[in-house]
């Protein structure tokens, strides 16, 4: 006899019919089914069957086959929540610890969780005083040079404006702005020094910023018209009585024709006053061209109010045009218009020559992602710990499932315990965050003027999600465990159930939490290092207390007088600009090939500097002192350059002598410096040359004695304040201003020690936690290990061992991890940097070892120790 | 007005189920109808008539014993309750007063 192969429906479609249809529908219906596909088998092909079977099932979706939704019964609902809050709060007032740790964790990585919530609710409010905040949008600029990367600017040429205003349908209004109006203001004999924007007459119409006093239509309609924001009213004036007075620029009136509310913080733009533009005359070319061309973008910003109904595609459409048709007289290079929407600012990628503060998304993603990782940590705590007391609590479950709990009842109960768990977190997390957003704020004085962090109902509301979405997470894993318990064997003998079938999921969990506290902390003790390595970093030349006063423009030699005349300082030199913080200063510069010609990094100095900072000569000779105005005749020049134009054979010796073209001055070279870092250790040295100049009207470096800095400090600014009595005194260190350049790595090492400190914390509660859960269930064991002669040092050993395995499994991914992450992608981005030194990596790891070791040793000393009579007499 | 009309379909389908007395299941009932109508009549059509005239109490239905077809699943049996029966004697007389108006002459087929 053949035997024939059993051929079913499919499975799925089943589960799919039982999924929807009404139970008392389902046996029936089902049935049918099953009798046309046994009768469909005889005569038709297996898969042809299957196939209609599968359409059957889905025909049968109808309404009236569909089961309704079980627990839309109010009541029952009503009744059954406050059954949840009660055994909830039950819970957790009776085991304490539990409790305790899971809502000092959730409190702490949720006050972090509302800190980044409060920052991009900010980034998204920017502007939103503005009536048409919706309908503003600005003309971006890409500038193609060919053989260059693109650059992107948010400023745009005047000429890219009028031409929008000629020739772009559906704008409703624009405003063309241009910054950079500096000044001292002139009232009487007071002179303040302010800063403004120049904007034209319908400012005000695209930015309803409000006007307390003017007109808004023609204040800055005329030349020379000021609108005052009210603080610079009362700074030049004192009061608010402004309009109609003169305020003298140079030698230039201007009259006062508007007074506007100050410009809320929250405002991508900002500033001091608005100048009519139509003061500026156009005829005039200005420093980089003139300022009517089309390739000057870089300092002009458009706005535009789209009308209702325009497309902006049509605009961009518009503009292309634009392009195309300015573009044609360009050679190897392109300006391309775009448009961004004016809500879009605050927050993305910034572009060159912003008008206000932006915050790069990169930043508040990474900090987002940092949150996350924080609060999925002490979300595992919740998991672990619950599905770790299961033991207590699977007979509860086991008896509501008896008297008839459907499992989504189940689940609802221990989500709704992990959601009010963490609604009673978020009430200590309110107050972590009002210290941390004191802290934050304080933290760098970029982040103060970018975000006010201030409360608000929707603020709130945000929070109040987020402790629920964190407390729903948390209690997912435990709900689905607890709901799957089997009632009947549960209450037959609950020791029967496998708590530790889940040990993996447990152990894979806590090690991801180990796991990033440790690439945390590693990093952060790394990162530390290296920036220290940075401040340390053997420059070339000294800076040791050196003081770089700006000159902003004063004659030097008064000031320079005095100055040497203070006993603490010890020496004077003069520099067009300070080297090493990230600023260049360049040229071109030729040697005998007249064809081959390089950007070299320069810097202007007189015959003191070199000493001064101990820049090391392998050649030749420093400068020598020359009267004013003489002809300009000599250079220094190090190792690179002589390298770069290969002067006499690369070595300097011969070097001394030839002669170099600098910025068509021929100039000899007179000595050549050791190698020294002009830029920031992120950039290879380069070329660098020395130009003299008696005065070179830019620094004076003054090299101080230790001592009594605070009095050297303030006679210097009493000297400074007798020449120049409008402009404060613009005096740094050296070293400061190192520390200043390399200040974005220092404000980033803090945020990753933080998340690092919080990491720690989280994942040390977490194993607190389960150390204590699972001695508590080995107590009986241990104690009859120990009536049968085992030593408290193997007792010890048993119960640590898979713990620290844990942490070994950890470092073992951590470690590596971290270290590849710096030396391929941070360091990789610095030419000169310390190696990565090997006891590095461990401190982190020797940190979280110790605190876990006291902990775990702590619980198992007190097991170890207890009496194994007491312990045993139980049973 | 839910109830009293009869639709013609709803009345195949009562009268299979009058004709078949107790094996009127929805699977019988299908071929019944197909036997008789000479079309081919779907499951889930039937199910929803089925569905419908128990809504309106012209049918009632009771599960029957499990047996090893089917996968084991029970039949569920359908039986004419009074008002059922009502509905398709009145549908039936109202039939036949227009029958008898009718002359004979006109229907004759040629």
């Amino acid at each position: 006899m053949k035997k024939k192969k059993i051929v079913n429906p499919p499975a799925w479609a089943t589960r799919f019919l039982h999924w929807y249809c009404r139970p008392e529908l389902f046996e029936d219906l089902q049935g049918d089914l099953n009798e046309f596909f046994e009768r469909n088998l005889r005569t038709k092909a297996a898969f042809i069957a299957r196939i209609i079977y599968i359409i059957d099932v889905i025909k049968f979706l109808r309404s009236y086959t569909i089961r309704k939704p079980s627990f839309n019964n109010p009541f029952i609902r009503k009744v059954m929540l406050g059954n949840y809050i009660k055994t909830s709060a039950r819970v957790i007032m009776r085991s304490k610890l539990f409790s305790g740790i899971n809502i000092v964790g959730l409190a702490i990585s949720m006050s972090v969780g509302m800190l980044i919530i409060a920052l991009v609710s900010d980034l998204y409010s920017y502007d939103s005083s503005l009536k048409n905040r919706e309908r503003i949008f600005r003309i971006t600029t890409i500038d193609e040079y060919a053989g260059q990367p693109n650059r992107e600017l948010a400023s745009t040429s005047w000429k890219a404006g009028e031409l929008v205003k000629q020739k772009v349908p559906g704008i409703e209004s624009m405003t063309i702005l241009r910054r950079e109006f500096r000044g001292d203001a002139k009232i009487g004999d007071l002179v303040i020094p302010v800063t403004g924007l120049y904007a034209d007459e319908n400012f005000f119409d695209v930015f309803s910023f409000p006007l307390l006093n003017g007109i808004a239509g023609t204040a800055l309609k005329e030349p020379h018209s000021l609108v005052l924001t009210e603080t610079t009213a009362k700074k030049l004036f004192g009061s608010q009585e402004v309009i109609g007075r003169v305020v003298k620029f140079d030698s230039t009136n201007y009259i006062v024709t508007g007074l506007m509310k100050d410009i809320p913080k929250l405002s991508h733009i900002s500033f001091e006053m608005l100048v009519s533009l139509s003061s500026i005359d156009t005829k005039k070319p200005e420093w980089d061209g003139g300022y009517l061309d089309w390739t000057n973008i870089y300092s002009n910003y458009v706005y535009m109010l789209f009308s209702k109904n325009t497309d902006p595609k049509s605009v961009i459409t518009a503009l292309n045009k634009l392009d195309n048709d300015e573009n044609a007289s360009l050679k190897n290079r392109k300006i391309l218009l775009s448009i961004q929407a004016l809500k879009t600012i605050p927050v993305g990628k910034p572009k060159g020559n912003e008008i206000g503060n932006v915050m790069s998304s990169v930043a508040v993603i990474t900090m987002a992602a940092l949150a996350f990782v924080i609060i999925i940590s002490a979300c595992f705590n919740y998991t672990n710990l619950s599905i770790a007391r299961s033991l207590r609590r699977s007979r509860e479950v086991g008896i509501r499932k008896v008297i008839g709990a459907v499992r989504s009842q189940v689940i609802g109960q221990f989500i709704a315990e992990s959601v009010i768990i963490s609604l009673c977190a978020l009430f200590f997390a309110f107050f972590i965050f009002l210290l941390l957003r004191v802290q934050f704020l304080s933290f760098h004085p970029e982040v103060e003027k970018l975000f006010s962090l201030e409360l608000s109902p929707k603020l709130i509301s945000y929070f109040i999600l987020l402790a629920i979405v964190v407390g729903a997470i948390a209690g997912f894993l435990p709900a689905l465990f607890y709901s799957k318990i089997n009632a009947v064997q549960v209450l037959k003998d609950a020791s029967s159930i496998k708590v530790f079938k889940h040990v993996s999921l447990r152990k894979a969990l806590i090690i991801i939490q180990y796991t990033f506290s440790l690439i945390f902390i590693t990093a952060t003790v790394i990162g530390y290092d290296q920036y220290k390595g940075f401040l340390r970093f053997d420059l070339g030349f000294t800076t040791e207390n050196v003081l770089n006063i700006r000159l902003q423009g004063n004659k030097d030699d008064v000031f320079v007088k005095e100055l040497s005349a203070l006993p603490a300082v010890k020496g004077i030199s003069k520099s067009l600009m300070v080297s090493s913080i990230g600023s260049i200063y360049g040229g071109t510069v030729k040697y005998n090939d007249p064809l081959d010609s390089s950007n070299v990094e320069l810097n202007t100095i007189d015959e003191h500097y070199l000493p001064l900072h101990n820049y090391k000569l392998l050649a030749g000779r420093n400068f020598t002192a020359k009267p004013r105005n003489s002809p300009e005749t000599e250079v220094l020049v190090n190792e690179q350059m002589i390298r770069r134009f290969n002067i006499g054979h690369n070595n300097p010796e011969k070097a001394i002598g030839q002669i170099i073209n600098i910025e068509n001055k021929k100039l000899m070279i007179i000595g050549v410096l050791k190698d020294f870092h002009y830029g920031t250790l992120e950039n290879k040295i380069d070329p660098v040359a020395f130009e003299y100049s008696p005065e070179p009207d830019g620094y004076i470096n003054a090299k101080i004695e230790t001592g009594n800095m605070s009095a050297v400090l303030t006679s210097i600014g009493a000297i400074w304040k007798k020449i120049d009595k409008v402009h404060p005194i613009d005096a740094k260190f050296y070293d400061d201003q190192i520390e200043e350049a390399y200040s974005q790595f220092s404000v980033i090492l803090k945020i990753i020690g933080f998340f690092a400190f919080l990491a720690i914390c989280i994942s040390s509660l977490g194993m607190f936690g389960m150390v204590i859960y699972t001695m508590e269930k080995r107590l009986k064991e241990m104690s009859i290990r120990k009536v049968l002669g085992a030593s408290e040092g193997m007792l010890m050993y048993l119960l640590s061992k898979s713990f620290l395995a844990l942490l070994l499994i950890a470092t073992l991914i951590a470690l590596p991890l971290t270290w590849l992450f710096f030396d391929k992608v941070v360091l990789a981005r610095f030419a000169y940097h310390r190696p990565i030194a090997f006891g590095e990596i461990f401190i982190g790891l020797l940190v979280v070892a110790a605190i876990s070791f006291v902990m775990i040793g702590i619980q198992t000393l007190k097991i170890v120790r207890a009496n194994p009579a007491r312990v045993l007499k139980n049973e | 007005m839910k109830g009293t009309h009869l639709g013609e379909f709803e009345e195949l389908v009562l009268l299979s189920i009058a004709s078949l007395v107790n094996e009127a299941y929805s699977v019988a009932i299908c071929d019944e109808l197909s036997k008789h109508a000479r079309r081919s009549v779907k499951l889930g059509v039937v199910h929803a008539v089925l569905n419908r005239l128990e809504e309106k109490g012209l049918v009632k239905s009771e599960l029957g014993e499990a047996t090893a077809t089917r996968g084991g699943k029970r039949k569920r049996f359908y039986f004419l309750t009074g008002a059922g029966k009502a509905s398709l004697v009145r549908t039936k007389e109202i039939r036949d007063q227009l029958w008898q108006k009718i002359p004979k002459l006109i229907l004759k087929l040629r």
